[in-house]
């Protein structure tokens, strides 16, 4: 018996309920006390297609997703055609008998083939075809041995509280069936086993974009406009759904170049401002960035990057922008640029994003992508100490413009909003009090913040120095790259972003395999102190770079900053994301080198 | 909204000296902004005008008052955000036909269908004058410029339709050599609770040789003078809107009162402007937050 580690994936239609009963599944079995990493793959449409969602287990964290699998839930029979060959010897398939499934192939690869009356339990029992998936779930909980009260729980959650629990019950008395009828036909066929964990820590399940929402809201973020963009939209989503809750201004424009302006028109007015989107809309925003420049306006500019260039793969994951995001923007400006590797990443660091922006008055971008932002984790909800962010909350020298008495202290030689300053940062005091009316303008100004008509040369190269200035103090105060595994390695994996979680269990498996490996994964990507950077580097022995896209961009701005190269470079970037087998299989001549 | 009872023209006037060229319709728009400011008595601090690119859109640094100096088009948008995270303010976007009618065309459709609180004088000279004259969207069938040697060969934007379309809740024209009456519409539109426009017939000295004071002159005429005029009525509006040759309206074309504005429909702003909530959150709301997840 092989017990809390197994892999499952659910196959069907669009409208079929896969990604709803995926996450389902995931969350009981999270709330079971057992840890969980589930993994959606979509297609650009409503109906129809192919979609799969993933859930793996294990007993402890776990950051990626396995490209093998233990079950099989097959909701369609394409489901089955298209993954078989990702089933373990030993495993399952699990569909509808009705289905035509070719079983003796099943059978001939070692496979066990598990069909069962689902449609049936779900039209006699449940009422409608519509639960076929919910029966589907049950008979893998059934193979699994897995206490069936967990997943009536979610059940009862998602459906108990909408129209009285009649279609909760239903769900369940389908759940039932199918979970009996599974186990009593094919449990003991079945090596792998989930058992319930009551004692361990209490669980929250979260995906990347709900978690940059929270850091995001944690951190006093108030305002929030975005223009929907896969796969950025479902945090806008969040945003609008806690907008009650928190008292926030989530709007919709009607353009990401609208959007990225209202976020700027906030924070001018003193608030902390987000804007989500994707590298489609980024490219809109540009224009607008470089306006955030000029003015010092801080905020954060959330990108969650998919497949370019154009609309690319709409559904499909990337890490295409990094270059992109460093050097958009007409002019030189500072701004900075942090990637997020982690859930718990995704919420602390965008926190630690907008201290950024109003520190030094300056844009923030912050890159995820859609496999982070889709996929779920368990985090033991005590560990999200929410006292790191509220503690931690610095809006740099500002004043806002209902602190009369800071004001009248502040202002007695008169109020310049864009003073020349040692540190190249001067005091900002949204409009408001009449002690500080004044302009700001993204041509060339003045220190009062006029326009500089006469286009002086002296007051230009100050004002450029002035606003450079910020980030030269900035790359101090950043995060150099943090390491993982042992200090000696004969190799270093260099990761930024959602490589992380893959990259940590390559990591773990070459040491497992007697290659002493390392990991550094720079979170916090310009400005950077690069002779630190330079100084870590030169200590490893041999180092690749692990990224989702075709270039090998880190490792091109690593080398432009230090001069280093890497040995080579991991790449992918046919739209999935990396996961540990792919990344230790794509070393094998680095492994042979070294 | 607070308001002060006395505010000079003095009171108003920047440091900074105009660049504009002698003759220049912006300066009647400019006297016409502070007048509105002085007979409202709303002080400089508690207003804050936004603004293109372009020679009018260097109005805000000719009136000491709060401003923002942004990008060609694209002032409409940064107001929203302004008045949404500060909306005791009286927020005024200052912009010209091309950053308005032209590159934030759609900018322009969407605040309007929104009715924010935000008042927005738009300086209509019918041609693009900081760029040295080429055709604008507003430009008139057969307007000879550098880009249209031949003469446009496009119709022209007819703002005051456009907006009528679109919903917007007070639509009207003015014209930059009559100051005074200017002030007036001015004063209405900040007055008006959701969006005012006022496309502001502007003539350019240099470029638009056709479209000049003595042309404006020979036809405007206000449209109050016929005391049949009501515009609470959206038809009247629509067929004035349309009339354009030896007679040109301007006034107020329509004006819709009592519908909420964007921001009264905002819960969170209820209290009090969004600049004014304490930051961060309480942790215990943030604790339970984390049930959701769960």
């Amino acid at each position: 018996m092989i017990k809390n580690d197994v892999n499952i994936k659910l196959g069907g239609e669009a409208g079929q309920g896969v990604e709803s009963s995926g996450m389902g599944f995931a969350r009981a079995i999270a709330r079971a006390g057992l840890h969980i990493f589930g993994v959606q793959d979509y297609m650009s449409r409503i109906r129809g297609g192919h979609n799969w969602y993933q859930v793996r287990v294990s007993e402890r964290p776990i950051f990626a997703h396995e490209p093998q699998v233990q079950i099989l839930i097959a909701l369609d029979e394409r489901t089955v055609k298209e993954h078989l060959d990702e089933v373990v010897e030993g495993g399952a398939v699990i569909y509808d008998e009705g289905l035509k499934v070719d079983d003796e192939e099943i059978k001939l690869r070692g496979i066990i083939p598990m069909p069962l009356p689902l449609l049936r339990f779900a039209e006699e029992l449940g009422g409608s075809k519509l639960m076929l998936n919910t029966a589907a779930v049950a008979a893998a909980a059934g193979i699994l041995e897995f206490d069936l009260s967990y997943p009536e729980s979610i059940i009862r959650d998602s459906f108990g509280r909408r129209k009285g629990s009649e279609i909760a019950d239903r769900n369940i008395r389908v759940a039932n069936a199918a979970y009996e009828e599974a186990r009593r036909r094919f449990a003991y066929l079945f090596e792998w086993k989930l058992e319930a964990n009551p004692d361990a820590p209490k669980k929250m399940v979260i995906n990347g974009n709900q978690a940059i929402g929270v850091g995001a809201i944690a951190a006093g973020c108030k305002f929030c406009c975005g223009y929907p963009m896969t796969p950025a939209s479902s945090l806008l989503e969040f945003m609008f759904a806690q907008a009650r809750r928190f008292n926030l201004v989530v709007r919709q424009a009607e353009d990401e170049i609208s959007a990225l302006l209202h976020a700027i028109g906030a924070a001018h007015a003193g608030v902390r401002a987000m804007t989500c989107t994707s590298g489609g809309g980024f490219s809109l925003m540009v224009e607008a960035l470089s306006l955030a420049g000029s003015t010092e306006t801080p905020l954060v500019l959330v990108v969650s990057q998919r497949p370019g260039p154009a609309t690319g793969l709409p559904t499909r994951t990337e890490q295409g922008e990094l270059l992109f995001t460093i050097f958009a923007g007409h002019g030189e400006f500072p701004r900075a640029v942090i990637a997020l590797g982690s859930v718990e990443q995704c919420i602390f660091e965008v926190a630690r994003a907008f201290n950024i922006a109003e520190r030094y008055q300056m844009p923030v971008i912050v890159l995820t992508d859609a496999f982070l932002a889709n996929s779920l984790r368990s985090v033991d909800i005590d560990s999200i100490d929410f006292r790191k962010i509220t503690e931690n909350i610095d809006r740099g020298k500002l004043i806002l413009p209902h602190e009369n008495d800071k004001i009248e202290e502040a202002v007695k030689d008169g109020y310049r909003r864009f003073e020349f300053t040692e540190d190249g940062i001067s005091l900002r005091i949204p409009p408001g009090h009449p002690k500080a009316v004044y302009s700001v303008a993204g041509e060339e100004h003045t220190p009062e913040g006029f326009i500089d008509w006469e286009e002086r040369m002296d007051n230009r190269v100050r004002m450029m120095q002035k606003r450079m200035k910020r980030l030269e103090i900035a790359a101090n105060d950043m995060k150099l790259p943090e390491l993982h595994g042992p200090e000696d390695a004969e190799l270093t994996l260099v990761c930024w972003g959602s490589s992380l979680g893959p990259t940590l269990e390559a990591m773990e498996r070459l040491n497992a395999n007697g290659v002493r490996t390392n990991l550094l994964q720079f979170i916090d990507i310009h400005p950077l102190n690069w002779d630190s950077v330079a100084d870590i580097l030169s200590n490893s022995r041999n180092w690749v770079s692990v990224e989702g896209n075709f270039s090998g961009q880190l490792a091109r701005w690593i080398r432009m900053n230090t001069g280093l190269k890497p040995m080579a470079t991991v790449t992918r970037y046919d739209g999935r994301p990396l996961n540990p087998v792919y990344i230790v299989e794509h070393l094998q001549e680095v492994l042979a080198k070294i | 909204m607070m308001v002060a009872t006395q505010v000079t023209m003095r009171d108003l006037q920047s440091p900074v000296e105009p660049t504009w060229c002698p003759g220049c319709g912006d300066y009647g728009i400019l006297n016409a902004v502070k007048r509105a400011l002085v007979q409202l008595g709303i002080p400089p601090h508690q207003v804050a005008f936004f603004s293109g690119i372009g020679c009018g859109s260097k109005l805000p640094d000719y009136i000491r008052a709060n401003g923002f100096n942004s990008l060609h088009g694209r002032p409409v948008p940064i107001a929203q955000g302004f008045k949404l995270a500060h909306h005791d303010m009286f927020v005024i976007v200052v912009d010209g036909d091309g950053d308005n009618y032209g590159i934030g065309g759609n900018h322009w459709l969407h605040v309007m269908r929104r009715n924010i609180n935000i008042t927005h004088i738009v300086q209509d000279n019918m041609v693009y004058g900081l760029t040295k004259g080429q055709y604008a969207p507003t430009s008139m069938k057969g307007f000879v410029s550098s880009t249209s040697p031949e003469g446009t060969i496009e119709w022209p934007i007819n703002p005051i339709a456009i907006a009528l379309a679109a919903g917007a809740t007070f639509v009207a024209r003015g014209f930059a050599g009559d100051p005074k009456y200017l002030a007036d519409l001015i004063a209405k539109g900040i007055q008006h609770k959701g969006y005012a426009l006022i496309d502001v017939f502007q003539p350019c000295v240099i470029f638009n040789r056709i479209n000049t004071y003595d042309w404006f002159r020979e036809r405007v005429y206000k449209l109050e003078d016929d005391p049949n005029y009501d515009p609470h009525d959206k038809r009247m509006a629509w067929e004035k809107a349309h009339e354009w040759g030896d007679r040109i309206p301007i006034g107020i074309f329509y004006i819709n009162e009592g519908q909420p504005t964007l921001e009264e429909q905002i819960p969170a702003l209820a209290e009090k402007p969004l600049y004014q909530h304490d930051i961060p959150p309480k942790l215990e709301d943030l604790e339970s937050l984390k049930l959701i997840f769960v």
